[in-house]
């Protein structure tokens, strides 16, 4: 072998193992989050946890009860502002649109994901908090919920793209008009995509904090309603990971473990039963 | 409705219904129903602009455009200027992108070009659940297990190796840019790895045998025929997640030491727009403050629609696929 040729030889060798490597790296990130949020959480799950207010400050103990609540109920608030009009958006994209307004709407949505989830916060905050002079629930539930929208309008929109032509010419050839056809057959016949992209979407939202610091704000106490400031597990682990008390600190990664563990299930329980067979998009 | 609720009522109304269905097939009402709620995002997106203009009119029209090139930020004298936050934005998205391309797009060419299928995809599924991590949970990780490290060793080694360049020099505190842009470089990952795979993936296979076949190795026929092809979409992929960096929040605000400086030194504390909305935007006093946040906030949004639209055209250009679903 020429020395050029075992120069180009072991370059080959060296940089395909480095893009291994690089692989490498990469995946194991993720087991070394799990595994460390599992090393230094997991002994501070107890029952108490998820069933006691948090204590008074600076006394050990307490738990985290009302922020679990309160991720619920932002979660609902959400879902309820957010999936229907992501919904029939996407729908109107795959079944209605035109040209112009399609494309208008798409691009914004594209664009719209890609926002910092903070800018959210502030919209929210200018549509809900400055008229009502108070942070709420429903301010925060605002704010995920306008997050939510993009996510799910493209992915309905994508899905009932896949459904064959033929599924619809056959409820057409059964003399079915265009909203039942879409309602009894692209729907049902697309609506384990869609699902997947309804929870991805609210897996994804449930895990951020940004948006929720000047909205939905913090509270230690539960939240009656909807028009009181709440707390959640998002801005609960940043304001005990930041907080000057070793109790805290340990009710913090307890609390992340809970939340990575939430949203990993979600993400791999959806993933891997929904998307059998069918192209999955993340989100 | 004003009708008054009588007997007559429901009779009123299934008439007007009737009518209304005359003029409206129920495929008109499906149809503009679902438009309404398409419109919806397009109202939701003029109004968030509209607002971010209007509630920053009273910092924008104080400061001008000195507001990007002042130092200081002051709320109690009420003297407001954004070029720490930039700077700091700028520079740990800088940092993140010098670690995460090379090893997002290594690990790309990786899964698209050497791996089995079947490894290749369990790969990228956990790279995308890696991108679900929620970002407080970077910080957390950031706070108590990078900070003590960056601080007790990888700043002093920095030091003792390149401690010549202005770039790592200073005291080790273990907060400051060079560990926020390790932390987002972590969660940017994914977003280049994917779109990367999915580019490089694009590139016909032809091209891959036509190199093979003329004596290339399979580094050569990667590097100098399928990256180049694929190499607009790259670039797009770091557009996206120099997105990203910009706009990540959490996790930077609880590594980056939020002190508004502006410093050469990768290992200062520093500030960044988004961590200083986090921080100060719930306890802003006064309308002035107030309006100097959203201020930031505009200026932040107005970055990030801009490069996402940026990369969505470049990876569109490669994949050349016109109505795809992206990742983001």
């Amino acid at each position: 072998m020429s020395a050029r040729l075992v120069w180009r030889k072991s370059l080959n060798f060296v940089m395909l193992s480095l893009t291994g490597l690089c692989a490498v790296l990469t995946v194991s990130a993720l087991f070394f989050i799990l595994g460390y949020l599992i090393w230094n959480g997991g002994k501070d799950l107890s029952w108490n946890f998820f069933t006691k207010l948090p204590a008074p400050v600076g006394e050990v103990g307490g738990g985290m009860a009302n922020a679990i609540l309160g991720s619920l109920k932002l979660l609902f608030l959400a879902a309820l502002f957010g999936v229907p009009i992501g919904l029939l958006g996407g729908v109107y994209l795959a079944e209605f649109g035109g040209r112009t307004v399609p494309f208008l709407v798409r691009y914004t949505a594209d664009l719209m994901n890609g926002v910092p989830s903070i800018v959210m916060g502030i919209f929210a905050y200018a549509l809900v908090v400055m008229p009502m002079h108070h942070f709420s629930t429903l301010a925060g539930g605002i704010a995920l919920g306008v997050m939510v929208i993009p996510t799910v309008l493209r992915n309905t929109e994508s899905f009932l793209r896949d459904v064959p032509r033929s599924l619809r010419e056959g409820s057409f050839a059964l003399g079915a008009n265009r909203w039942r056809m879409i309602a009894t057959v692209v729907l049902p016949a697309a609506s384990r995509g869609i699902l997947t992209g309804v929870l991805l979407a609210l897996a994804r939202v449930a895990g951020e904090t940004a948006p929720l610091l000047f909205t939905a704000f913090g509270n230690r106490y539960w939240s009656p309603g909807w028009m009181q400031p709440t707390s959640s597990l998002p801005v609960i682990i940043y304001t005990y990971a930041t907080g000057p008390y070793e109790d805290w600190h340990r009710q913090a990664w307890a609390a992340g473990l809970v939340l990575l563990g939430l949203v990993l299930i979600t993400n791999i329980l959806v993933r891997a039963f929904l998307t059998r067979g069918a192209a999955y998009e993340r989100t | 409705m004003a009708t008054t609720p009588n007997a007559a009522a429901p009779t009123d109304f299934s008439g007007n219904s009737r009518s209304l269905l005359r003029r409206w097939s129920a495929d008109d009402v499906a149809h503009f129903v679902t438009f309404l709620s398409a419109a919806t995002l397009l109202v939701i997106t003029s109004l968030l602009v509209y607002q971010l203009w209007v509630l920053s009119a009273e910092a924008r029209a104080k400061f001008g455009w000195t507001f990007f090139v002042t130092k200081t930020w002051d709320p109690v004298a009420g003297d407001f200027g954004a070029l720490p936050f930039i700077y700091g934005t700028i520079v740990t998205s800088l940092v993140s992108l010098v670690i995460a391309v090379p090893l997002g797009v290594g690990a790309a060419i990786f899964l698209a070009e050497l791996a089995p299928p079947r490894l290749s995809s369990s790969l990228t599924f956990v790279s995308d659940l890696l991108a679900a991590v929620p970002s407080v949970i970077y910080g957390l990780l950031g706070v108590f297990l990078l900070v003590p490290v960056m601080r007790t060793t990888v700043q002093p080694a920095l030091k003792a190796v390149f401690g010549f360049l202005p770039l790592f020099q200073g005291p080790s505190y273990g907060i400051g840019f060079l560990t926020a842009g390790i932390v987002l470089a972590i969660m940017v990952v994914p977003f280049v790895l994917s779109v990367s795979r999915e580019v490089l993936l694009a590139v016909p296979r032809d091209q891959r045998e036509a190199a093979l076949a003329l004596g290339a190795t399979k580094w050569e026929s990667t590097w100098k025929v399928v990256v180049p092809a694929a190499r607009i979409g790259i670039f797009g992929s770091v557009f996206l997640a120099l997105a990203r960096a910009l706009g990540e929040t959490m996790a930077v605000t609880m590594v980056i030491g939020n002190n508004p400086r502006v410093a050469a030194s990768l290992f200062s504390p520093g500030y960044s727009i988004a961590a200083v909305l986090a921080n100060e935007f719930s306890e802003a006093t006064g309308n002035l403050y107030l309006s100097a946040l959203i201020e930031l906030g505009l200026v932040l949004f107005l970055l990030t629609f801009v490069l996402n639209g940026l990369a969505r055209l470049l990876i569109l250009v490669t994949t050349a696929r016109g109505s795809g679903v992206l990742p983001t």
